[in-house]
């Protein structure tokens, strides 16, 4: 095939999978209003997804909020504005890096952990045996996972957000000295509710569809092969991270100042 | 899939302090308190209002008590600004607004000051005694040029 | 053992066929299966015996022909109503296929807790005994990694009949047991179609086993179907059932007292 005829039939094959994904959403949005409510193992995800991540996320949180806090210092000290520390700080956690490194961070440890499980399910026989059942998988398996990813990812958005103001603080006033009232001043002075704590939340939440919608798609529908248990891990992330960011780009220009 | 006590614990923990988390960011940091219902909505026309815009603070004697909600243009072609306020805050109907620069090149803010009467303003009424922005380009510029300025001299306030 | 011939087939396959990936698997395949019997289906590999039990479940769908199965033809049923059908089957995959974030015992409680509005200690009480049915009553509490090949069959075949199915689908049961493990498994299946009266279709690679508990063979070669008894399977001259047997069966191995094994037997009730 010629270079063109490969990039034309690449560009169907991700329309395609495009079209796919958004079928496998919609069987899963349907899914979701029918009975039972899976309380049970909705709360197991949470647990899985949210708490088991805390650690990676609360420590990135707070070397990022440090390291943030410390080069913004540095930069504003040029220009005698080095008061301004805190609200930088918020401004670009709560606008950017919260949700953005919030969501790849996840991705890579739940989001990958969510598509590998499924995708074993699969290759095992598990979600035959569910289906001869008489349990639909989609509402037994992913539908929990799904919701579960979705619910977690705002809250740990906030958490890292909280971690990292309290490193660039922790910075800014233990290292290198400047005045607790300002910068907790400055951060609640420059931050606003609806330009910027709304469009954090609102990607947290975008990403979270994202990432639920995408990592329970590669593990359902992955080979029921070893190799297509790792396509579907290592594809996961790759495709997850990709569309946050692609995501993140639009949503901050929609957003606007 | 065995229910445990411990494990739905842990899940409640992490989900309130989540939700602190969002708690904090938004009321303590982001400031919603002032915006939705419940709020004191006051109007303030003025001739100029220079740099101030949506959702820039209010303040009295210096103390953030709201932010503006909306600039728009009445029919006599002056700014209408409203004026989203603390509803716990009692102010007298002959209080005046007056548009400050925070610093000397900051951000412009409004700046209420209480009047004396006993009367308060409630939701939706008009605040009267305002004062524009000041432009720093009209001032350097009566200082350079005192006599002889264009004769069309901004309007005086009410 | 004639069982209930009258009338017809529990399930039945008419003039089936499939391609899976490009490999034809079957070409006009015509079958029947009879109510109340164990049918082993016997091939060599790749002959089509796991897909002939997905068809009947209603996880593959043939390209042409039809599936019936008590009635229903589940080869054009949409998915919500081939769940129905499911619910008067229990299948046992290779492997087990038991959920592994999960006891044993909840395994087996599951299709309980699902479709019925039993109490708990009725549920548990269920799943005791169906796990002590299948000689597995101590392992409730134990993950399905933690147990034996054999085991979890066994604890796979418990979940497979908790809801008192009318068919059960077996896939290789006895793939990769020993042979103690291979004659317990036989009892069981024999049981549930001898003494309850369950319609069993069996895939194996096991010639002894199936020839003793078969009532009926379905032979697949080359897509197609020869169904008969043990014994007309045995006595059949097509060179390759032939050739299978003679590959299958060891040279010391005694066919002929195998058939007077089950004489012996009675013929199964």
């Amino acid at each position: 095939m010629t270079p063109i005829q490969t990039l034309g039939f690449r560009t169907l094959m991700l329309v395609a999978h495009l079209g796919r994904l958004g079928i496998f959403v919609g069987r899963l949005a349907r899914a979701s209003v029918l009975p039972p409510s899976r309380m049970r193992r909705f709360v197991d995800e949470v647990f899985d997804i949210g708490v088991l991540s805390l650690p990676i996320v609360c420590l990135s949180g707070a070397t990022v909020g440090a390291v943030l806090g410390f080069q913004s210092y540095v930069a504003l000290a040029r220009f005698g504005a080095e008061g301004s520390v805190g609200a930088v700080v918020g401004i670009a956690l709560i606008r950017e890096f919260g949700p953005v490194l919030t969501a790849l961070l996840v991705t890579g440890r739940a989001g990958s952990a969510m598509a590998a499980e499924i995708a074993s399910m699969v290759q095992t026989g598990q979600l035959d045996g569910l289906r001869m059942m008489s349990i639909d998988p989609m509402h037994f398996v992913v539908m929990p996972k799904a919701w579960g990813m979705l619910f977690a990812m705002p809250l740990l958005s906030a958490l890292f957000i909280v971690f990292a103001i309290a490193g660039g603080y922790g910075v800014s006033v233990t290292l290198l000295g400047l005045d607790p009232g300002t910068y907790i001043s400055s951060l609640e002075t420059a931050v606003d509710f609806h330009d910027d704590v709304m469009q954090s939340l609102t990607k947290a939440l975008v990403f979270g569809v994202l990432m639920a919608s995408i990592s329970t798609y590669r593990g359902y529908t992955s080979e029921p092969t070893s190799a297509g248990v790792s396509a579907a891990t290592t594809g996961t992330v790759v495709v997850a991270s990709v569309a946050v960011l692609l995501f993140d780009y639009a949503l901050t220009t929609l957003w606007g100042v | 899939m065995q229910p445990s006590p411990a494990r739905d614990l842990v899940v409640g923990l992490f989900v309130l302090a989540g939700l602190a988390a969002l708690a904090y960011l938004s009321i303590q940091v982001g400031g919603m308190s002032y915006t939705g219902p419940g709020g004191l909505r006051l109007y303030a026309t003025f001739e100029e209002v220079g740099g101030l815009r949506p959702r820039s603070p209010i303040a009295i004697a210096g103390v953030k008590v709201g932010q503006v909600a909306a600039i728009d243009l009445d029919p006599e072609l002056r700014a209408r600004v409203a004026l989203d306020v603390d509803p716990k805050l009692r102010l007298p109907v002959d209080s005046s607004a007056r548009i400050m620069t925070s610093g000397l090149l900051g951000d412009q803010f409004v700046a209420l000051e209480p009047g004396a009467e006993e009367e308060v303003l409630t939701n939706g009424s008009e605040i009267d005694f305002t004062e524009s922005a000041i432009s720093l380009e009209g001032l350097i510029g009566k200082f350079v040029n005192p006599a002889g300025l264009d004769e069309k001299k901004p309007a005086e306030p009410e | 053992m004639d069982g209930s011939l009258g009338g017809e087939f529990h399930i039945a396959f008419d003039g089936v066929h499939l391609t899976l990936g490009r490999r034809p698997v079957f070409r006009g395949l015509s079958c029947g299966f009879v109510r109340g019997q164990l049918t082993v289906v016997l091939g060599g590999s790749g002959a089509g015996k796991s897909t002939l039990l997905r068809l009947v479940g209603g996880l593959e769908r043939p390209d042409a022909g039809t599936v019936r199965v008590a009635g229903e033809d589940v080869s054009r049923l949409p998915e919500r109503q081939l769940y129905r059908v499911r619910e008067r089957i229990g299948m046992l995959f290779q492997g087990g296929a038991l959920l592994d974030s999960m006891t044993v015992f909840d395994n087996v409680a599951l299709p309980l807790r699902e479709h019925t509005e039993k109490a708990p200690d009725e549920v548990a009480a269920e799943v005791n005994r169906r796990l002590a049915d299948v000689g597995l009553p101590d392992v409730g509490e134990l993950f399905p990694r933690h147990l034996s090949g054999g085991m979890s069959r066994r604890a796979a075949l418990a979940r497979c009949v908790v809801m008192d199915p009318e068919i059960v689908l077996c896939d290789e049961p006895f793939s990769g047991l020993d042979p103690l493990n291979v004659r317990r498994v036989e009892a069981l299946l024999v049981d549930l179609s001898h003494r309850r009266g369950l319609t069993l279709v069996v895939t194996s690679h096991h010639l002894a086993s199936s020839l003793r508990m078969a009532d009926r063979i379905v032979f697949l070669v080359d897509g197609h179907a020869v169904s008969g008894t043990p014994e007309d399977l045995l006595h059949n001259e097509d060179r390759r059932i032939v050739d299978f047997l003679a590959a299958e069966i060891d040279p010391a191995f005694d066919v002929a007292a195998i058939a007077d094994e089950r004489a012996a037997a009675g013929g199964g009730a």
